[in-house]
């Protein structure tokens, strides 16, 4: 590692920062432009004016915007995501198992979907504009253009009612065995898996057909290696850094798009609680989930970045 | 083939390679019209013996390229062998199949590309690259491969040879990825080696030590060559034969000292005589009406200047050439001109008053009287726009000339590049290389400009068209009265067209005045060096060139 590297990733890093500080303002913006009343929501209509006074007192809600803005944000930087209006408990407790299941769902999901993505990626250039190649990209596309619902309810049709193979309904408990576990998230990671597949493997492809254009390409044909070896060994490691991008914005997009497919299998992860809290307009809640998407959001980005900089030879090694 | 190869460092004898009515097609495409067929290669034969060295040469579309991967059975994209035997060690290779292919490519056939730089991967170290051919076809160990691969790097004069393997391909120049490229050729110890214009890409002050290093290498490893070239004056240092091309079809075959000498066909006449042309020096005028004083540039805010004090001035009517090698600072100086590149320091003055640094900041009349032609003609022109529009662009933007009037000025010009009025509807794809530079010229004379600035207008041409350019632009030069800022890197093209001459050499003009003067002895190191590397076509040059040199090149 030399110094180059290590300023571009502290670069990347300081503007991973920023950016989040930023995208915390509009979230607290947002949330204030709402019409309502805090201490009424909570209060209900009934409430006295002296008793809605005291709460906005008790609450900080008389305070100037940008002095709760900071007032909130030390919450967070300090782990205290504030209380939630609709059930009074403390976000940070009910957010831990949630976000866990999430990562959890997500980390399965993209353990299948991003190797055999790629893996079909490469199938498809090998066997390119060959029936290979357009049964592997129809079928990916095919299962990304159905919407997730679709998926969802078609995976509980087949494997939960028909076969009964897998429970159509993923509920998970703390203490929960392992094997036990991953057969109530079966459905949600196959469903996750089918829709973020087609976009990673397309990618692959468009990446590597790129760099398949090159003189070295040409070289290492000429040097007897197989098609697929040339594929594997010379054309796929020029390619990484895009395919690193788009399989950090699919692993995102596990994290933070799940909300659908969660509430179709009621899986208690970040998504469910989302929808609920917004239906109960609980907006602290909606604050704490937006703002931890948006960090997950940022950090794999950075990670991608880091990635591709740290791929590229040019600046692993200067001259 | 393995129980008749001798001991190593004992030379094979026989027929090595043998070329027997090869034919070679590939379907193209045309916009709007229906796949169509094309011979590329039209029953060429030829044969190669053990140890021997066989030069291609022709112009672009000759076949050459295509000839020389054949011995490989490769056709570059979509290009087929549909005829003939490609008969090498005494088995035709044509009949076996995609695995017969592929043991003999990188074992009993080896390939070293044009731009080494782009045929080494930029993600893997150079040593594991040059030992990837002989690992796959299992003739060594890794040990043994990589030993073979430092004697190589030896051989072939690269800096540190124990330790280049460890770099990357970034890490190295151009002039040396072109010799570890051949010790990746050699060091699978094959039978022939294919060389596809290996110094073409390469300074006139590399090449020659590229060369040297090749010709060294083939002689010591005894082992078989095609080299691939345009440039017959290369040819002639390496090869024992010379092979004509032009159109796919043989045209001369011969010794080296025959064809080089004695050529019994007209157009292998054409080849060796090319770079005759006579241009008288005209004297310069009293004053210049462009002067270029004391300027410095450089790119950002960078503390490497690319331009160093420069001056030159430049005369109506009259040519200055501006030589030297890739990173001498020629371009840049063109960019300084026009304003592309606002010099750091210094001016540049124009009918005796200064020019703008920016170009945003000149007059359109300004813009006007200095126009630039490129080296790469096809990505200078809007491929989605007729010629007659390209060249009647200017007339709109600078003189507001338009409909019919127009249309009888792009007449006049296309008549000028000598070309005929049957082009306006044109599209530049549908031209070759040397018409679409013509209508670069056109559509640069349409603004009546005083300077030309024409950036190796030449050099991505075959010596007969750009011969043809040349001689374009000198009686365009009488008719026109323009000033031409002529960059190149070839000599013989400077001492066809210039009145004078700036020598270049990392940033700085080491050597400037009338050409006469320039060009006529005692040298500075550099202009030595330059001129002494400019290949002559002459037997036994390449030895007395290295021997007579004083300094070494830089970009080695």
């Amino acid at each position: 590692m030399s110094s180059p590297i290590l300023k571009l990733i502290a670069q990347r890093i300081a503007l991973g920062i920023v950016l989040l500080l930023a995208v915390s303002v509009l979230i607290f913006a947002g949330t204030q432009i709402l019409p309502g009343d805090v201490a009424q929501a909570i209060l209900g209509q009934s409430a006295t004016p002296e008793s809605l006074a005291n709460l906005r007192e008790q609450l900080g809600l008389n305070d100037p915007a940008y002095i709760r803005y900071f007032h909130w944000l030390g919450g967070v930087l300090t782990g205290d995501l504030g209380t939630a209006m609709s059930s009074g408990q403390d976000i940070a407790t009910s957010i831990k198992g949630r976000l866990w299941n999430t990562l959890f769902l997500a980390f399965w999901a993209a353990i299948v979907a991003v190797p055999l993505a790629i893996i079909l990626g490469l199938i498809a250039v090998r066997y390119r504009n060959g029936w290979v190649d357009k049964l592997i990209s129809g079928l990916a596309l095919a299962s990304t253009s159905f919407p997730e619902f679709f998926i969802g309810y078609v995976l509980v049709y087949f494997f939960a009612v028909k076969w009964q193979i897998f429970p159509g309904i993923s509920t998970v408990y703390e203490g929960m065995p392992f094997l036990e576990r991953m057969q109530a998230i079966a459905l949600p990671a196959t469903a996750l898996t089918l829709v973020v597949l087609a976009h990673m493997m397309r990618m692959t492809r468009a990446a590597i057909l790129n760099v398949m254009q090159s003189a070295y390409v040409e070289t290492a044909e000429l040097k007897g290696l197989s098609a697929f070896n040339v594929i594997r060994k010379h054309a796929f490691p020029n390619a990484i850094a895009p395919i690193i991008n788009v399989v950090m914005l699919n692993l995102a997009y596990l994290i933070v798009g799940v909300v659908v497919v969660e509430v179709i299998f009621v899986y208690p992860g970040m998504g469910q609680y989302l929808v609920d809290h917004v239906t109960k307009r609980d907006v602290p809640v909606v604050q704490a989930v937006g703002l931890i998407f948006a960090a997950v959001y940022i950090s794999l980005n950075i990670i991608a970045d880091i990635a591709a900089i740290v791929a590229n030879p040019r600046l692993r090694h200067p001259k | 083939m393995a129980e008749t190869k001798p001991k190593p460092g004992q030379p094979k004898t026989g027929v090595l390679l043998d070329i027997r009515n090869l034919r070679i097609e590939a379907t193209v495409y045309p916009p709007g019209e229906a796949p169509k067929n094309i011979v590329l290669v039209h029953d060429v034969s030829l044969t190669l013996q053990q140890g021997k060295v066989l030069g291609l040469i022709g112009e672009s579309g000759a076949g050459k390229s295509t000839i020389g991967l054949s011995s490989m059975g490769y056709g570059r994209g979509g290009v087929r062998i549909t005829g003939g035997e490609v008969i090498l060690n005494g088995r035709d290779i044509l009949k076996g199949g995609k695995d017969g292919f592929r043991k003999l490519r990188g074992r009993e056939v080896c390939y070293v590309a044009q731009s080494a730089a782009a045929a080494f991967n930029p993600a893997h170290k150079l040593m594991d690259q040059v030992v990837e051919a002989t690992l796959l076809h299992g003739t060594a160990t890794r040990a043994e491969a990589e030993k073979r691969a430092v004697a190589l790097f030896k051989k072939l004069s690269l800096p540190n040879p124990e330790t280049i393997g460890e770099r990357f391909p970034h890490q190295v120049s151009g002039g040396q990825l072109q010799r570890v490229m051949t010790a990746m050729a050699l060091c699978s110890e094959p039978d022939l080696i294919v060389f596809d214009e290996p110094t073409t890409a390469l300074d006139v002050t590399t090449q020659i030590d590229v060369l040297a290093a090749i010709k060294d290498a083939i002689r010591d490893t005894h082992v078989a060559a095609l080299y691939i070239t345009h440039d017959l004056a290369v040819v002639a240092q390496v090869s024992d034969e010379i092979m004509v091309l032009r159109h796919g079809r043989l045209v001369e075959w011969g010794g080296t000292r025959q064809i080089i000498k004695e050529p019994r066909q007209e157009y292998t006449n054409a080849l060796v005589s090319v770079h005759e042309i006579e241009h008288a020096e005209q004297n310069p005028g009293t004053t210049p009406f462009l002067s270029v004083k004391n300027v410095t540039a450089a790119y950002g805010r960078s503390h490497i200047k690319v331009l160093k004090n420069v001056s030159v001035d430049i005369y109506p009517g009259q040519t200055l050439a501006v030589v030297g090698e890739s990173g001498s600072g020629k371009s840049t100086l063109a960019r300084a001109i026009t304003g592309l590149l606002p010099p750091e320091q210094g001016t540049v003055t124009f009918d005796g008053r200064p020019l703008a640094n920016r170009l945003a900041d000149r007059p359109k009349e300004d813009l006007r009287q200095l126009q630039m032609i490129y080296q790469m003609a096809d990505v200078a022109m809007n491929p989605r726009q007729t010629v007659g529009t390209i060249i009647g662009r200017p007339l709109e933007f600078y003189f507001g000339i338009r409909g019919r009037e127009r249309d009888t000025r792009v007449a006049e010009l296309l008549d000028k590049i000598e070309m005929g009025k049957g082009f306006s509807d044109r599209y530049p794809a549908e031209l070759s290389g040397g018409q679409k530079q013509r209508v670069c010229i056109a559509r640069s004379l349409a603004a009546k400009p005083k300077l030309i600035i024409c950036d190796e207008v030449t050099s991505a041409l075959d010596p007969l068209v750009a011969h043809g350019i040349l001689k374009l632009l000198l009686d365009l030069q009488k008719e026109e009265n323009v000033a031409y800022l002529f960059i190149t890197h070839d000599l013989a093209t400077v001492k066809s067209i210039a009145d004078s001459i700036a020598v270049m050499y990392r940033g700085e003009v080491v050597r400037y005045g009338p050409k006469s003067k320039v060009l006529t002895p005692p040298f500075d190191a550099y202009t030595d060096l330059l001129l002494s590397s400019v290949p002559e076509m002459e037997i036994g040059w390449l030895e007395k060139a290295i021997k007579g040199r004083r300094m070494a090149s830089a970009g080695n």
